[in-house]
């Protein structure tokens, strides 16, 4: 093909090139292979093993025991719904705001700079700098500024993440502050790709500001809202992070993700079956929706 | 933030021309909502900026004062000290080394690794080729979040808890990286290969010396994208390193607030110097980042 094409060789470049694209590709397979493939593989045979994080080898093989555990358990189930509460709780917000600032933004071409850092900004900081600032300090009974805020209009307001009707949407609403960024510029991105002679053909038409924006940019920007929602949903299904630090899934546990759950079943109580059987359930849930993203990088890949 | 001026009014300016085909009223109505635009924006605008102004004026304040009252933002007395106490308790400092050290190795070796991988599916023909493609591009389905078990046990056994290669080899396999290469070499003319090739130069140096050098944009996209990643990953370095000297920034600062009686202006000014590396490094190379972050995500 390609590589017999004006060669001085041809046998010589042949030859390389049957060796030359499995050995260029080596370095990343192994990689792949030994911490993804490997991993997964083993993730759903350890599930029908009792293993113990603090012996080595498998464990006895206790064949659908552990699936019937984490079934029966009513805290997995728990853990799911807050997992999935959160989700819908931060992509509904997370989507159409970064959506509509980034269309407002757009019409504005000096101040771009301050308006991206102001909502970019957050998302750059660690998940423990937020966790810090929240916890401490934005979020804190009697002192905080959110406290504060509430106070000035008469009502008392409840313990953020002492509470736990609260405690959910205190975290969504860190975690829209910190993540929003990212969909922005997603947003940005893409709006910058429209020409301007679109806004400019159909202001000469006569359509308002709010009737361009509704029939011409938003239907425009439908590719970029897939991949944003998938994105956001797979993003939000993994939640851990800010949850572990700000209320360490409580009070009462009526925070805690499926993540941690997995994290204090394998690590803090070394039962690697149960909670391999709850990472494949995991996993199984955030690949419903992973599987658009697949479609959609598959859809771009042909395209260019 | 005054300075901010509209990108549209050039939009409506031919109207002025043609005062038939729009009325006053739609040039009206466009002014009406660029302003309505432009507070909204400004007011979100400060409230993201609040928190992140919030850590830096509490972290200025007087111990003694914060206790007597722990509401107030602002201080006649602005102070350094618990900053100067951080810095004393020393572990900081292993902190933004240990952040540094496996973000930059974790970077360098996805480049290189990604970039090969990436040259070869787009590049060079091979038995196979689409296979390995479709297997690879399958593997941005795989969360690294559920296998944190088998990845921890696997490097246990190989030894490396506690160490840097511990934290940066499991998220090497970085697939989209692969991808957002592939998709730069695949605009590539063919010509600039084939003239490489027929000049006798091997696939290696070709990927070298050729491709490598006019590939700065997407190197520096993946580079932005993993190095930010590396540095704000929480979870896998808190479960591979425990040695308070080994830890990264991340979890050393999750540390902080587990030693008890902590005060607020600590708390506050270690959150502070959590935030302030990518902070600056983003305000500097602000366009690069979104637009390889974007990248990143679209593609």
């Amino acid at each position: 093909m390609a590589s017999t094409l004006g060669t001085a060789s041809p046998q010589r470049a042949s030859r390389t090139s049957r060796w030359a694209g499995p050995g260029l590709i080596a370095p990343f397979a192994i990689f792949y292979v030994i911490f993804l493939v490997g991993p997964l593989i083993y993730t759903f045979i350890a599930g029908f093993f009792n293993g113990s994080l603090l012996k080595t080898g498998m464990g006895d093989w206790v064949g659908f025991t552990n699936y019937g555990d984490v079934l029966a358990d009513s805290e997995f189930w728990r853990t799911l719904g807050h997992t999935l509460w959160f989700t819908v709780l931060t992509t509904i917000p997370l989507v159409l705001m970064a959506l509509v600032l980034a269309i407002l933004a757009d019409r504005f071409v000096r101040g771009r700079w301050f308006i991206r850092f102001a909502f970019f900004a957050p998302y750059v900081i660690p998940s423990a700098a937020i966790s810090l600032i929240f916890l401490w300090g934005i979020l804190a009974d009697q002192t905080g500024p959110a406290f504060e805020v509430v106070q000035w209009f008469g009502i008392t307001p409840p313990s953020w993440l002492g509470d736990p009707n609260w405690a959910m949407y205190s975290i969504a609403g860190v975690t829209v502050w910190w993540t929003l960024g990212f969909n922005f510029v997603l947003y940005i991105a893409a709006l910058q790709e429209i020409p301007r002679d679109v806004h400019e053909a159909s202001a000469i038409d006569g359509a308002g500001p709010w009737q361009r924006i509704r029939h011409i940019v938003v239907p425009m920007l439908a590719r970029t809202t897939v991949l944003v929602v998938v994105l956001q949903i797979v993003a939000s299904l993994k939640v851990f992070d800010q949850i572990y630090m700000i209320t360490g899934g409580g009070p009462d546990g009526s925070t805690r993700p499926t993540l941690q759950l997995i994290v204090d079943t394998g690590f803090t109580d070394g039962r690697t079956g149960y909670a391999s059987v709850v990472s494949l359930f995991l996993f199984l849930v955030i690949l419903a929706f992973s599987l658009v993203w697949f479609a959609v990088a598959r859809r771009n890949q042909k395209e260019s | 933030m005054t300075s901010l001026t509209d990108g549209a009014t050039t939009v409506t300016a031919p109207a002025t021309d043609t005062p038939a085909a729009v009325p006053d009223r739609r040039i009206d109505s466009e002014k009406l909502f660029n302003r309505v635009a432009l507070g909204v924006l400004i007011a979100f605008a400060l409230l993201w900026l609040i928190p992140l102004v919030y850590a830096v004026l509490i972290s200025v304040r007087p111990t003694s004062e914060v206790l007597a009252d722990p509401s107030s933002w602002f201080t006649s007395n602005p102070t350094f000290d618990a900053y100067d106490s951080l810095f004393d308790k020393g572990n900081i400092l292993y902190w933004y080394a240990n952040s540094f050290i496996t973000s930059a190795l974790t970077t360098v070796i996805t480049v290189v690794a990604a970039s090969m991988a990436a040259f070869a599916l787009s590049q060079v023909r091979f038995r196979f080729r689409q296979g390995v493609n479709m297997l690879l591009l399958a593997g941005i389905m795989i969360p690294m979040q559920v296998l944190m078990i088998p990845q921890f046990l696997t490097l246990e056994s190989a030894g490396l808890l506690n160490t840097y290669w511990g934290v940066v080899l499991p998220q090497v396999p970085n697939v989209v990286a692969v991808f957002v290469f592939k998709t730069f070499f695949d605009g590539i003319p063919r010509e600039l290969i084939e003239a490489a090739r027929a000049d006798g130069a091997g696939w290696l140096r070709t990927y070298w010396q050729i491709v490598m050098p006019i590939s700065r944009p997407a190197v520096s996209a993946v580079t932005i994208f993993v190095f930010v990643h590396v540095w704000n990953n929480f979870l896998w370095p808190l479960l591979v390193v425990t040695d308070p000297e080994m830890m990264t920034l991340p979890v050393g600062l999750n540390s902080v607030q587990d030693a008890f009686g902590v005060p607020l202006p600590q708390l506050m000014a270690s959150a502070v110097l959590g935030a302030i590396p990518l902070l600056v490094v983003f305000a500097l190379f602000q366009r690069r980042i979104v637009s390889g972050i974007a990248g990143m995500g679209l593609k």
